[in-house]
């Protein structure tokens, strides 16, 4: 049914990027993430998968303190960053982000041109050395997003008027222009076509080499198909969470079962 | 009968035509709603409709037209040598309408019979003075053939309207007879009530048409008029101002534009920042308590009159500049009506209309452009900056644009804060005056109405409509362009 899980996949214990513990999310009286463990692995692809409306992007938004703009939003417990609290009062939610990027779940160039639209990282945080280097960022972002060859004679155009897969590639691109450690997906693909969703995916693939990647995905194959780690939730708990061969192929929890043979939707 | 009446019978047939209609309708069936093709009520507002709609349109064309004719026809009978030197046939005709008037108003006070009204003749009453009694003042002494006219128009006038009344009563009884005879069960009542409603929306779209080609046209006429008696480059270029009622005026239109131009900035610059700004607060940085309190108080200050503005500039805003900027102050101003008072006021008149725009504008910014700059590590005011500012900005143009049409147009508060001098000078603390407040004061004169002192009026309003229609036409240029480089 699936692409068959690599079971062989080595095994290795990578460096811990991301450790929360104890985090429950409020909006208001709703109660979003109730008491979510998990330790997110350095370079590697992690995927959240679960029904909708189970909390995967309120969780995802949390690890980049993104839920700090919405006002009814409250966060409590302990997420660190590289053993580093990001909850704690001296840290600036403003730098975290640079740190710990995001793409969104439709693609969300601004009204700007291609190159604008790369150089907005660099240029807000002040990574460019000068000109040259501003290009040399831009280049070798749209380079690593795999859509330089495509781009790279109109980089005057407006980032609006490249196709969805494109212009979620320039997002991405975006995001990795600011050099962040960790990059967090919302179901970078669901608003595109196979074509470009492959490509998409092929990308993720390559970005694990430098980058802790976390996908949220509706789709189980594309889980299978991209990530190491995958991580279950139903309702606003984390019901499983491991390897994404084992999940797939041997999950412990009867809850995660029925969600994986299309059970629970 | 009067006017009125006519159309409270017509509506009252019409309510009895959907109690009629929808009874018959219901009576045809056996009761049985479901044997007829619409709804019961559907066959009421049929019959309604047909006697209503077309007697009212009857009575709406005739009530247009009649004048027209009824003038034609008295105007013929008028003889040449009704009219002596100096006047024209149109403004002894205007005499003629008046001496009509006031005959009709001496009956309905009781100061003249019928029979009187129809039969006086100029050569053994005084009609000036009889009028005069009931409050009609006319200009000069009425003469045998203008009363004879004038007995003529009543008399004409009298049997259209009796006319009328007859052909709008018929029209509306033939409308519900008929209806009501074609009200059986089968009869598709829906479909004609779609189609009478439609006829009705059509009707309406047209009036709201034809009423702005109407005004341009009137508009247009007139100042064709002024131009006939008034040379057009003296108009345009002339850098005087000072009308005089006895002929022989200065109309150089120059002054008062000057004075609409800076008022109209400075008004600008009062209002174009604080209102964008404190849009800006609201959408991005206010909380929801805030927005909820703040939102609506900046609106009542949209809801205020400008004739508040107005005093406001003249009673408080002046003498507060005054003591700042007059004799006792930095010395530079000499009364309290300038050009900055009226700016600044009309500036804080402008601030919701800009705010509540600016607002609208930026919201109507997809959360995902703010969500995508502060994902990359921006601030919100680096956000509002870079990407929600320039995403809005041919929006925002859009609403400076408006705003500024509001100041060029603005008159109470010029009237009241500006002064009315028209002036050519750069310095902000004297008295100048508008376009608009001149057009006031054109009209408000007892100047004849056709000379061109006061037909200048009209050439003011068409040069202000040319203005505000090209700011229009140029705003919607420049929301074009970036939206075409947006999308
Ligand atoms: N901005 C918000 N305000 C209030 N409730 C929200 C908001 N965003 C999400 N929620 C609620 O939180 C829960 C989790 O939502 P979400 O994280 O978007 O789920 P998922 O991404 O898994 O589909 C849902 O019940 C949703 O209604
Ligand atoms: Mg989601």
């Amino acid at each position: 049914m699936y692409d068959n899980p690599d079971l062989a996949r080595t095994t290795v214990t990578r460096d811990i990027k991301i450790a929360a513990h104890g985090c429950q999310v409020f909006y208001g009286d709703t109660h979003a993430i109730k008491d979510v463990d998990i330790d997110i692995e350095d370079k590697t692809v992690t995927a959240f998968i679960g029904p909708s409306g189970c909390g995967k992007s309120t969780f995802l938004r949390c690890l980049n303190r993104m839920n700090d703009t919405i006002d009814i939003c409250r966060v409590v417990g302990d997420i660190r960053l590289d053993g580093e609290d990001i909850y704690d009062k001296r840290v600036d939610p403003v730098q975290l982000r640079a740190k710990v990027g995001m793409v969104f779940q439709k693609p969300n160039p601004f009204p700007k041109s291609i190159y604008d639209n790369v150089a907005y990282g660099p240029r807000i945080h002040g990574l460019a050395r000068g000109k040259a280097d501003l290009d040399e960022i831009v280049e070798s972002s749209l380079r690593r997003a795999a859509i330089w060859e495509e781009v790279k004679d109109r980089l005057d155009a407006p980032g609006t008027g490249l196709s969805g897969g494109q212009q979620q590639r320039l997002c991405i691109a975006r995001a990795v222009a600011t050099e962040p450690e960790v990059l967090l997906m919302d179901e970078p693909c669901s608003a595109l076509d196979p074509i470009a969703t492959a490509q998409v995916e092929e990308l993720i693939d390559e970005l694990r080499s430098q980058y802790s990647v976390v996908i949220v995905t509706h789709s189980m194959q594309q889980a299978a198909r991209v990530s190491q780690k995958t991580a279950f939730f139903h309702l606003g708990s984390l019901v499983e969470y491991g390897e994404t061969g084992h999940i797939f192929t041997n999950p412990t929890d009867p809850r995660t079962e029925s969600y994986i043979t299309g059970r629970i939707g | 009968m009067p006017v009125l009446w006519l159309v409270l019978i017509v509506f009252a047939l019409g309510a009895l035509g959907f109690v009629l209609g929808r009874r018959r309708a219901l009576g045809g069936a056996g009761g049985d709603i479901r044997l007829l093709h619409s709804l019961p009520s559907y066959y009421g507002t049929n019959v309604a409709l047909l006697t209503v709609v077309p007697a009212l349109f009857l009575l709406g064309i005739w009530l247009l037209v009649q004048p027209i004719v009824v003038d034609a026809k008295v105007s013929a009978l008028l003889p040449d040598s009704a009219i002596s030197e100096g006047t024209t046939r149109d403004l002894v005709m205007s005499d003629v309408r008046r001496i009509a008037e006031g005959l009709d108003k001496a009956v309905a006070e009781g100061a003249m019979t019928h029979a009187q009204a129809r039969d006086i003749r100029a050569e053994f009453t005084d009609v000036r003075n009889r009028l005069g009694a009931v409050g009609v003042a006319l200009g000069s002494r009425v003469g045998a053939p203008e009363l004879f006219a004038a007995q003529r128009y009543r008399r004409i006038a009298g049997e259209g309207s009796l006319a009328m009344t007859g052909a709008v009563l018929a029209l509306a009884l033939g409308g519900f007879a008929l209806s009501l005879i074609r009200t059986t069960p089968s009869f598709r009542a829906r479909n004609s009530v779609e189609t009478g409603i439609r006829y009705v929306l059509i009707f309406a779209a047209t009036i709201a048409v034809l009423t702005t080609i109407g005004i341009v046209l009137s508009l247009v006429f007139n100042t064709i008029d002024f131009f006939r008696l008034y040379p057009a480059w003296d108009f345009f270029f002339g850098t005087t101002w000072s009308p005089s009622f006895g002929g022989g005026s200065d109309l150089g239109i120059l002054p008062l534009l000057w004075g609409t131009f800076y008022i109209s900035i400075i008004a600008l610059a009062v209002s174009v920042p604080i209102g964008l700004f404190a849009a800006i607060y609201l959408s991005e940085y206010a909380t929801p308590h805030v927005r909820a309190f703040a939102k609506p108080m900046i609106e009542v200050l949209a809801g205020i009159p400008t004739i508040v503005y107005g005093l406001f500039a003249l009673l408080t805003v002046g003498p507060l500049l005054l003591k700042v900027f007059g004799q006792d102050g930095v010395g530079l101003m000499q009364a309290g009506t300038a050009v900055v008072t009226a700016g600044l006021v009309m500036g804080i008149m402008l601030i919701p209309f800009v705010s509540s725009l600016s607002d609208d504008i930026i919201n109507a910014v997809p959360q995902s452009m703010r969500d995508g700059s502060l994902g990359l590590g921006a601030t919100r005011s680096e956000t509002v900056r870079q990407v929600v500012l320039p995403a809005a900005l041919p929006g925002i143009v859009g609403a400076i644009l408006l705003a500024a049409s509001r100041a060029i147009g603005e008159t109470m508060i010029v009237v009241l804060g500006a002064g009315a001098a028209a002036n050519l000078s750069l310095n902000p603390f004297e008295a100048m005056t508008t376009v608009t407040a001149k057009i006031v004061s054109q009209l408000t004169g007892d100047a004849d109405f056709a000379s061109p002192e006061a037909l200048v009026a009209f050439a003011l309003g068409m040069t202000l409509f040319v203005i505000t229609l090209g700011l229009n036409v140029f705003a919607l240029y420049i929301v074009r362009k970036y939206r075409e480089q947006y999308e």
